[in-house]
């Protein structure tokens, strides 16, 4: 066989750029669950960032911009499931599957004439003598400062939730929020708070795929990224660096089936390409099947609404 | 969302009061108009056949329909509000197409690429793309320094399996040494794996990217990486002008010309028609120039060849993978073989996913 034509560093550089997106998704969902709502619409929030991040991007020129853009994007659509979950107490199930439906409606019309535009290039960052380690140098950094920043993030996220005041009231009011709010603490504020978050986390991961992975906009170009990272955060059973592996895990998979097919071996693509979705409809029953939820480290109140009368 | 929004189209064009010769055309799409590809080219058609018509026909458009009970849906919607004639636009509707066909026998259906055909009220229409491939394996043969052709295929269904053996067979003619690496996506749209797919072939090796799935991804991966490529389905040369070396462009507005007329006369009837180079429904996008001007002209020649009935991509001896033979010297391949294709002919190395 010629499996010594894969060259293991490319291999892992190209794992690390597939497993962005769905990682920043991921990251930021995790700190919503955690604050116990559960939001499937992060799919949509994905390619509303995918496309706002690429029109800013293209109009002002600077990725950078665009990524804030995206950012925003996200969280706008974060906001409007906000008001329906926190405010209007609707189900949260619902309200995320519409958000979905909305994000990619919408996006597809707001796109339509950047179909075809080129984006300004995202420049890799520049490490120097980092760059010209063997196999690590390649491997590791070679990247644009997005990917370093999904590291960062979870990092940042592992310590907010372990570590800091608020992380751990964010904790409190997903593990049981009638206690929290018999603590004082203002269970909707956190959970809003959290779902902009995940927003602006979902945002950056779509333009992600829209700036420097694709790069181009396309309509519907997520192409299920959103389930995977929804699929990821219980996966990971809501640990953030275990989300980091699992996303890294999912990429491997990806880039690693590409490669074999590409040097001729013979491998049942079509499971591993069915592979995540399955996984995920399979986390999806169990979140919602109640009894396995707390063996998983789930937390307590997830999915269940809050009024402060009950 | 999309099925309000139908919904709203549908009761739109019932409330109208139709002129008596105003023909109701339906289509469905499995992807967005605006992939750039083989649902841009199918709405380009019925643009065109709008425009052709004008007044005399009202068009319905609805994008991004699933196979199964959604198409069966959309298609009941639209025959129920007084449509004449239905276009669905992608081979996995056949089973949708027929059962809803079954059931409105005054509506005349027409599919493309399919292969079922139970009712008489059911066209079906297909165009040889491996004609185009054919054209396509030439210059990647002749082009390539690497000797390597990267092929970023979606399904294993015939059409696609034709398309690779006919790329192969005529860039292994002027290139005894190409080698073929093939990439199975397992899906017409995916445009992050796509573009995955199109680097790790290139990492491989590979100086020329030939795809036969929908977005313009590879395109772009390649412009970056200095590489050449094929467009899909559409001209893609605005995502790459300098790796974009031509591409087959679908060309469905004569036909569906045809076919609209024919309702119109009267004279519609079931057909099965595979149609290309010769009928005009498949071209090839302008040459790129850094294309020599040898191999254009020896491009042009192939398809004129082709169009004129005068040479068969397929034409012996040509064995299968491995190694029995398929065509003896000088037969031409059977449509039938080339229907149900699901062998890979001699000398690709890689092996067919079941």
């Amino acid at each position: 066989m010629i499996l010594g034509s894969i060259n293991p560093a490319v291999l892992m550089a190209a794992l690390m750029v597939a497993a962005t997106p769905i990682l920043l998704a991921a990251i930021g969902e995790l700190v919503v669950e955690k604050a116990g709502v559960l939001n499937l619409g992060v799919e949509g929030m994905m390619i509303m960032g995918a496309c706002i991040g690429f029109i800013v991007a293209v109009n002002t020129g600077s990725p950078l911009i665009g990524f804030a853009g995206a950012a925003l994007g996200g969280m706008a659509l974060a906001l409007l499931f906000a008001l329906l979950t926190q405010a209007l107490m609707t189900n949260q199930v619902a309200s995320g599957l519409a958000l979905t439906l909305f994000g990619l409606g919408l996006t597809a019309l707001l796109g339509q004439r950047y179909v075809g535009v080129t984006p300004p290039r995202t420049p890799k960052l520049d490490l120097g003598p980092l760059s010209e380690i063997p196999f690590l140098g390649r491997a590791l950094f070679t990247h644009d400062i997005v990917v370093y920043l999904s590291i960062a993030l979870v990092g940042a996220v592992w310590w907010f939730l372990k570590y800091s005041r608020a992380g751990m009231i964010l904790r409190a009011v997903g593990e049981n929020h009638d206690a929290a709010h018999a603590l004082g603490y203002h269970v909707k504020r956190v959970r809003t708070l959290a779902i902009l978050f995940g927003g602006a986390c979902a945002g950056l991961g779509g333009a992600y795929l829209s700036l420097i992975r694709v790069p181009q906009w396309t309509e519907g170009m997520t192409v299920g990224a959103g389930w995977i990272a929804l699929a990821l955060v219980v996966f990971a059973s809501w640990r953030p660096w275990r989300a980091l592996a699992g996303a890294y895990l999912f990429g491997g998979v990806v880039v690693l089936q590409l490669n074999l097919q590409a040097v001729g071996v013979k491998i049942p693509v079509e499971y591993l390409s069915m592979s995540p979705y399955l996984i995920t409809i399979l986390v999806l029953v169990i979140i919602s099947s109640g009894k396995a939820r707390g063996s998983l480290n789930a937390p307590g109140s997830l999915n269940r609404p809050f009024h402060a009368s009950s | 969302m999309k099925k309000l929004l139908t919904a709203a189209v549908l009761s739109a064009a019932l409330a109208t009061p139709a002129l008596a010769d105003t023909t109701k055309v339906g289509f469905i799409y499995i992807g967005p108009v605006g992939d750039f590809g083989w649902t841009a080219g199918h709405d380009r058609a019925r643009r065109e056949m709008a425009e052709h018509f004008g007044d005399a026909v009202e068009t319905t458009i609805v994008e991004n329909v699933d196979y199964g009970a959604d198409a069966e849906r959309v298609m009941t919607q639209m025959a129920i509000s007084g449509t004449d004639m239905i276009f669905a636009a992608s081979f996995g509707y056949g089973p949708d197409v027929n059962s809803v066909a079954g059931r409105f026998p005054d509506v005349a259906f027409q599919h493309a690429t399919g292969y079922i055909q139970d009712h008489p009220n059911i066209s079906l229409y297909d165009a040889r793309f491996y004609e185009g491939r054919a054209v396509l394996g030439h210059i990647a043969g002749k082009m390539t320094e690497t000797n390597t052709v990267g092929y970023i295929a979606s399904y294993p269904i015939p059409a696609v399996i034709a398309g690779i053996n006919s790329a192969y067979l005529h860039a292994k003619a002027v290139n005894p040494d190409i080698q073929f690496r093939i990439i199975w996506t397992y899906s017409w749209f995916d445009p992050a794996l796509e573009a995955d797919a199109a680097e790790t072939l290139i990492e491989q090796g590979a100086d020329v990217i030939m795809q036969h799935t929908d977005s313009t991804a590879a395109i772009r991966v390649a412009e970056d990486a200095g590489v050449m490529a094929f467009g899909q389905a559409s001209d893609m040369t605005q995502f790459g002008p300098n790796a974009h070396l031509t591409a087959i462009v679908d060309n469905w507005a004569p036909y569906y010309i045809s076919r609209v007329q024919a309702v119109k006369d009267g004279t519609w009837e079931a057909q099965n028609s595979w149609l290309g180079f010769a009928d005009g429904i498949i071209e090839m996008a302008p040459w790129n120039d850094r294309m020599p001007a040898e191999l254009q002209e020896e491009a042009d020649a192939l398809v004129a060849a082709i169009a004129a009935g005068e040479y068969h991509p397929f034409t012996g001896p040509i064995n299968r993978q491995d190694g029995t033979p398929w065509l003896a010297e000088g037969e031409i391949a059977p449509d039938g073989d080339l229907a149900t294709m699901n062998f890979y002919v001699e000398g690709i190395t890689a092996e067919l996913p079941n």
